[in-house]
């Protein structure tokens, strides 16, 4: 028996899992269409870890068709600070993902339609997947000027962008997903995907900016619902079965045993932003005090989502030696995360002495700190 | 050089544990596993080149983005080694041997090449023999599931799982007698052969690998007598718990917190309890809950008993105070910002709704609405979370009658609310009726208050809250 590729202590589920049919009420066999009914990002996500983990694609390729409500999805190796306003998101109520594959980030939203090919490592072909999508289009309409890059992108009237892709490979299956932009909110796309970060050096993947275009934009006629049904009819096609799509609840235990942990692991901040590799922050505070301006350097190594390092250069005795000491203390080895340095910063601010003075200035510079997160 | 290639089932694991090259130092640097190793020398494996393999499209260079071993870390067969990136693909590259991992090719951030070599691994050649002389070699692992092997010039039959049980109770392979095929040795015999030694009759055990070693003493030949008796002697199987202690440094927000109430310590505290009967609030409540409701607000309990709590604040002041570092001065704070403790992911947090005097109790209750849905997203500000001068915490919600809370410096009283309990209590006339009841317990800095003080304030409190139209006589 083949054993699928798996962490260490996942191998109880791999073992109970290794049917040709594992999970999937379907008996035929053959390649498998399958949408989900879910536009929960993590749970989409969750969808492919548990596919890439679990089935044996070797008698069946997928794929997988899905949508999400607003959310800003990071490639596994990115840095979600460089990316994105994290701040914008969080007053938007937007989801912030990490997903398993490489390459940029993307912002998803039910305008934009999101399509994983599942196949062996071997059969791992991302040029054949992207022509096979361009040709769907072109047959539902075939006036579109699309074509596929060599970085494996589509661009709309040789300029525009509609599809970015990713990939994941694994011991023995592989899966490579994509978008495709239909009618997304450009706006909101523009403004999440700028960082207003300053001073970040980091070695993490940089995402390519592009210019983008709704398909909506070129042909009003089109619909979300039809682009993936046309999808799902060319894949069919090739892959000579019928042009079915099996509908899939990802919160269905019974269907995808494990799955609930897998939706939950990505959703938990050592994955969204434990996952970064190691950056620093280096930049100055302006600070405005009283009638002035103070300019205060402040300097972060964080690792693992962690600050390692912090140093502060306030002017001499702008706060009492004891508090900075105590301040730069707890920073370091808590999170870079502004809710954490809040509570940090206000619990903190008990065990003070009661001076206003000194509590404006207390509360002021880690105002600031958190801006930076 | 032979590749050996397991099954990975639990009980092969085992036997894996226990055999360790002990090579140098750093073999003894295990992360994931718990090891349990022989001490005594053993011959070590060879080192294998695991060399990057081809992933797909051509592609020649990956760069290295994050280990998951580290030199020094056994790995198993399809245990993830490393992340690689190439060209917006993500390679997770799995171990295909067992052993130690001995030396990294590359750093993260560095361009790793296809075919070359990526890890060094130590493989283990021949497994670490127990200290008894006559030795029960376990063989390396194979595909088949019997082995071969050659001891004191016998072909012995048995599988991994049987030598280990031999091992474990010290007996010699060579003495047992096979009665499967081939003379192979089963299970059934290892524990025949027990039996014989102890007297004793094992029961079958079909789930269970580990029989324990049997204790030394039993291990005397048993007397004839005990042998005719036959009567079966339950075996105390060890209850096998493989988890292990985590230990994490107190980072950030509990570190905070450390601080916080370590100071609290200091605070000789206070206790006072009391029962209160909140039949009528919970009356005035339900008619009020939908007209808030028209405007926009979830109105709970609490906006009630901060403001009661204000209102009793006015004629204790004290209560609302703050002692300085030297128990020179008391400040009595003019805002009563009375703060609501507040259960979030990260742990305590305690807002405080401001300037509760001049609000009314719609005002409180928006305000609390606003600072829980802030509380729940983990945006609270700072000003949310500063300027408190006296604390409620509601742990009823919870659960719990009695709590005796901890005072939050720089302030000197605080109160939590138990939860509601549907008891019967005699009224008036000396009729049993059905009772709302909640108890309250108050703690305050006994360096400037006093129980006499804190009892009236209590009492005060508890009035407008029994009875919630006595309020309107007081609201400013």
């Amino acid at each position: 028996m083949v054993l699928q590729p798996s962490l260490k202590n996942c191998l109880r589920l791999s073992c109970v899992l290794r049917t040709p049919k594992a999970g999937f009420r379907s008996t035929a066999s053959g390649p498998l269409i399958i949408q989900s009914v879910s536009n929960d990002v993590y749970q989409n996500l969750a969808v492919e870890d548990w596919i890439h983990e679990h089935m044996d694609l070797e008698k069946r390729q997928v794929l997988f068709l899905w949508r999400n409500s607003p959310a800003v999805v990071i490639g596994r190796h990115q840095n979600p600070w460089q990316e994105c306003n994290l701040r914008l998101l969080r007053q938007k109520n937007i989801k912030l993902a990490r997903r398993r594959s490489g390459g940029g980030t993307v912002y998803h939203d039910l305008g934009n339609i999101n399509l994983t090919f599942f196949t062996t490592r071997k059969k791992y072909e991302r040029m054949e997947n992207l022509k096979l999508v361009v040709k769907a289009l072109k047959a539902l309409r075939p006036q579109l000027d699309i074509h596929v890059t060599d970085r494996y992108d589509i661009l709309l009237d040789r300029h525009y962008k509609i599809s970015g892709t990713a990939a994941k490979l694994g011991g023995t299956s592989a899966y490579h997903h994509c978008t495709l932009l239909c009618n997304a909110d450009k706006f909101a796309l523009s403004s999440v995907l700028k960082s207003p970060y300053k001073g970040l050096k980091s070695n993490a993947t940089p995402s390519v900016p592009a210019s983008v275009k709704n398909l909506f934009e070129e042909d009003p006629s089109l619909t979300s619902e039809m682009l993936l049904d046309a999808i799902a009819k060319e894949y069919a096609t090739q892959h000579q079965i019928d042009h079915h799509i099996t509908l899939i609840n990802p919160a269905d235990e019974t269907l995808l045993p494990g799955i609930n942990n897998k939706t939950k692991e990505l959703q938990t901040w050592e994955w969204v932003y434990g996952k970064t590799p190691k950056f620093s922050v280096s930049t100055c505070l302006n600070m405005a005090y009283k009638d002035a301006v103070l300019d205060v350097k402040v300097n972060m190594d964080v690792k693992h989502g962690r600050i390692e390092v912090c140093t502060i250069d306030l002017p001499e005795q702008w706060l009492p030696p004891a508090l900075y000491s105590e301040l730069v203390k707890s920073l370091t080895g808590s999170k870079f995360c502004p809710n954490e340095t809040t509570t940090l910063a206000t619990t903190l601010l008990r065990v003070c002495p009661q001076d206003d003075e000194l509590h404006s200035r207390w509360n002021l510079l880690c105002e600031n700190m958190i801006m930076l997160m | 050089v032979c590749i050996h290639r397991v099954r990975s089932c639990s009980s092969i694991r085992v036997i894996k544990s226990k055999y360790v090259c002990v090579f140098d130092k750093s073999a003894l640097k295990f992360s994931h596993q718990q090891r349990l190793f022989r001490t005594s020398a053993v011959s070590c494996g060879q080192i294998v080149q695991f060399k990057l393999s081809d992933i797909g499209e051509g592609i020649t260079e990956v760069t290295v983005k994050e280990w998951y071993i580290k030199e020094g870390d056994s790995v198993s067969q399809f245990d993830s080694i490393c992340e690689v990136q190439s060209d917006k693909a993500s390679v997770t590259i799995t171990s295909r041997y067992d052993g130690v991992i001995r030396k990294l090719h590359y750093s993260i951030d560095d361009i790793a090449f296809v075919g070359k070599p990526l890890v060094d691994i130590e493989i283990d050649a021949s497994k670490g023999v127990a200290s008894e002389e006559d030795v029960v070699e376990t063989p390396p692992m194979s595909h088949e599931e019997h082995t071969h092997q050659e001891i004191k010039g016998h072909k012995t039959l048995a599988t991994p799982a049987v030598r280990r049980l031999a091992m474990e109770n010290n007996i010699k392979l060579s003495e047992v007698v096979g009665t499967g095929k081939d003379n192979r040795i089963l299970k059934e015999d290892i524990l025949n052969y027990l039996a014989k030694q102890t007297g004793a009759i094992l029961p079958p055990s079909p789930k269970a690998e580990i029989v324990p070693p049997l204790p030394k003493s039993e291990t005397v030949p048993a007397a004839p007598k005990d042998r005719a008796r036959k009567i079966p002697v339950p075996v105390s199987r060890p209850i096998v718990f493989s988890g292990k202690d985590k230990t994490e440094p107190v980072t950030g927000f509990q570190k905070a917190m450390v601080k916080t109430m370590s100071a609290a310590l200091k605070i000789p505290h206070l206790g006072y309890c009391d029962e209160i009967d909140l039949t009528q609030l919970v009356q005035l409540r339900e008619e009020l809950k939908p007209l808030a409701e028209i405007r926009g607000v979830k109105l709970s309990f609490m906006p009630f008993f901060i403001k009661a709590a204000s209102l009793g604040l006015l004629q204790y002041p004290i209560l609302n105070a703050s002692l300085d570092e030297n128990c020179q001065n008391v400040t009595y704070k003019a805002s009563h910002n009375i703060g609501v403790a507040m259960d979030t992911e990260q742990g305590l947090i305690v807002p405080n709704v401001k300037n509760v005097q001049v609000c009314s109790v719609f005002d409180i209750a928006s305000e609390l609405n606003r600072l829980q849905s802030l509380g729940s997203a983990g945006q609270l500000g700072t000003s949310d979370l500063t300027g408190g001068t006296f604390t409620l915490s509601n742990i009823g919600t919870i659960g719990g009658t009695y709590a005796k809370p901890v005072i939050l410096p720089p302030e000197v009283a605080i109160g939590a609310l138990g939860k509601i309990q549907v008891v019967p209590r005699f009224n008036g006339k000396g009729e049993v009726f059905k009772a709302q009841i909640m108890n309250v317990g108050w703690a305050a800095d006994h360096r400037i208050i006093d129980g006499a003080t804190m009892a009236r304030f209590s009492n005060l409190w508890k009035s407008y809250v029994e009875n919630p139209a006595s309020m309107l006589l007081d609201l400013k």
